[in-house]
């Protein structure tokens, strides 16, 4: 009668730590493990729940994410251009699953940093010591009749997040006739992938010039200058000499204003166009549970500290990828699977109660500019006065005069990277 | 790799004297998996063109990457990460490395072209890369099961002299056609 099974010891030992020490505040997790819940299964959160697994398994993680499948929005450009299908960016949770990590299909409603609780649309509470936010982007209604919430989306995809948005804007290339205008307006800075336009712009090249070779590309742009532009700007000349014109913003007032969906109309200040296909990519800011959970300033992302990526607005909050204010780390997937993993490690030390190590990133980010011709830029970055920096001397562009050899072998280095890093985030 | 490992590695490489300065250095675990998103975790790389660091010797990945910094060896992208390191930190990466198991990998490989290749192995090879080129204390290159395009860019390197190759191995390469070097190649490829 006298036995004491686990439970009840828990309660006992409880009981007597509030009596003996009172105002002790965390009772129930000095008796269970350590908690950590994680809002979003993309590249960063998956990435987190993973190698917090990996280092220290009696650390419970729970990663709460809407979808069953993951669409990585790299590589998405190449489904695009025709080079590959759909379903090779698709990725599942068992993977993460088989690390321990507990996945919760559900919506997260709201973060409580108080009361160190995540509260879902399903009706759940988590509980947490330390929580990690990876919610990715949401879109700025910047554009006049383009609310990316309604049919607009349907008719001018944006395909910055891939999945159906892509499959849709692939159709629209197919259905298109020979001689048209493929209208493309990208967004302004800071935005996810900042290549990701003009290797966008190559990838459909590459397709029109196969398949319609009167076809032409118009980019409207809301800025005056972009990434790798030099090498971008080279391999358009190079592999789709006249089919592709970029507008800087100044040249038209600063790009796209507004559209009419009903017609296909697309306004700039001064002018108008009715293009085949318009892929109209709205000015972003972070995934909206990081608003609503208080974590965003002025600027519509997360401030957060750059050893730690911890919120510098709540506590016991991390933010990573391209939710948070990370610069001169860009907001890619490479520096969103090195971010997760520098945060990981700390918070297998905070919640063991030791000062977290010092951090070092790295990014590298492909672009396919054509089926045999790979670009790249990279950078290793390190912690400067509490800061992100880049590392003196690192990093940089694959050269403008690297030969098509070259250009080849980054290519096969490009799928390399995107088979490596989609094993690490999902396997 | 787990906060224990971690430590014995610190204690291993004597890296625990408790100096200022080595405290601010990030822990090796820290480093290696900024190498995942190329090269795989655990630097078991799924392919098809990256190789795999898994097993690789200490010494053989410090110089290799000492040799990307300065440019001594050419490469496409690794000589602008290698530029962000110190040699101190070469040799964290590296022993995480070299405590993993060789991994394997499964590629098409041509079966008349790896029996030939097997035999040329052992005539040319198996000194200085035994066991089918899976020895670490080789201090050379994993070659086993290694990705081929990547052991293919590699021997393009070597002869066109944009990497140096040992003088032992250049006897010996020097003296093989391409179409036998192609079969060592798929030799090594082909191992599981």
């Amino acid at each position: 009668m006298n036995k004491i099974n686990r439970r009840s010891f828990i309660k006992i030992a409880g009981a007597a730590t509030a009596a003996s020490a009172i105002g002790f505040p965390m009772i129930a997790a000095a008796a269970g493990k350590k908690q950590v819940v994680i809002v979003g299964g993309g590249t960063a959160g998956a990435t987190a729940a993973k190698y917090i697994r990996r280092a220290d398994a009696s650390v419970e993680v729970t990663l709460i994410e809407p979808n069953k499948n993951y669409y990585t929005c790299f590589m998405s450009n190449e489904v695009l251009g025709g080079e590959r299908k759909l379903d090779s960016l698709k990725f599942g949770y068992d993977g993460l699953r088989k690390h321990g990590v507990t996945v919760v299909h559900d919506t997260v409603t709201a973060i409580d940093a108080k009361g160190q609780k995540v509260t879902t649309q399903g009706g759940k509470s988590f509980s947490y010591d330390r929580c990690i936010v990876a919610p990715g982007i949401s879109f700025v209604d910047n554009i006049e009749g383009y609310d990316a919430a309604a049919a607009a989306m349907e008719k001018m995809p944006h395909a910055w997040k891939a999945g159906p948005q892509t499959a849709l804007l692939r159709k629209q290339l197919e259905a298109m006739a020979d001689g048209g205008t493929v209208l493309i307006a990208p967004p302004p800075n800071p935005f996810r992938c900042p290549p990701g336009p003009y290797e966008r712009a190559c990838q459909i090249a590459s397709y029109l010039k196969a398949n319609k070779p009167k076809s032409k590309i118009l980019i409207l742009d809301k800025k005056d200058k972009f990434s790798k532009q030099g090498l971008f700007t080279q391999a358009w000349d190079r592999h789709y000499k006249g089919m592709i014109d970029w507008v800087k913003a100044a040249d038209t007032g600063g790009g796209v204003m507004r559209v009419d969906a009903r017609t296909g109309k697309v306004f700039t200040e001064f002018d108008e166009y009715t293009p085949a296909v318009a892929n109209i990519i709205p000015a972003q800011v972070a995934g909206s549970i990081a608003k609503v959970a208080g974590l965003t300033d002025d600027s519509g992302w997360c401030p957060v500290t750059g050893k730690t990526f911890e919120s510098t607005i709540h506590k016991g909050i991390h933010v990573i990828g391209d939710a948070a204010i990370q610069a001169p780390l860009p907001k890619s997937g490479y520096a969103a699977n090195s971010e997760a993993k520098v945060v990981a490690a700390a918070v297998v030390d905070l919640v063991n109660g030791r000062e977290p190590g010092t951090p070092s990133w790295v990014n590298t980010c492909y672009s396919i500019v054509a089926p045999n011709d790979g670009i790249s830029v990279a950078m290793v970055y390190n912690l400067v006065d509490g800061k992100v920096a880049k590392v003196a001397g690192s990093g940089g562009l694959t050269p403008m005069d690297s030969s098509p050899e070259e250009r080849a072998r980054e290519v096969q280095y490009a799928y390399s990277w995107f088979n490596n890093i989609t094993s690490d985030i999902f396997g | 790799m787990s906060a224990r490992k971690t430590l014995a590695v610190l204690l291993g490489s004597g890296l625990l004297l408790g100096t200022a300065q080595l405290s601010a250095a990030p822990t090796a675990s820290m480093l290696a998996d900024t190498c995942a998103g190329c090269h795989g975790t655990d630097g078991a790389s799924t392919g098809p063109a990256t190789p795999s660091l898994a097993g690789m010797s200490e010494v053989y990945m410090v110089d290799s990457m000492k040799a990307f910094k300065s440019g001594e060896r050419y490469s496409t992208i690794m000589g602008r990460i290698a530029k962000g390191y110190s040699e101190e930190e070469f040799k964290l990466m590296a022993s995480v490395f070299a405590k993993q198991p060789v991994a394997t990998t499964s590629q098409k490989t041509d079966a008349t072209k790896v029996a030939a290749g097997e035999k040329l192995f052992g005539k040319n090879c198996e000194k200085c890369h035994d066991e089918k080129g899976g020895l670490a204390d080789d201090d050379a290159g994993i070659l086993y099961s290694q990705w081929l395009p990547y052991l293919q860019y590699t021997m393009e390197d070597y002869k066109a002299g944009s990497r140096e190759m040992p003088k032992k191995m250049k006897k010996k390469v020097d003296k093989l056609s391409d179409a036998e070097i192609e079969a060592l190649l798929q030799f090594f490829a082909s191992q599981q």
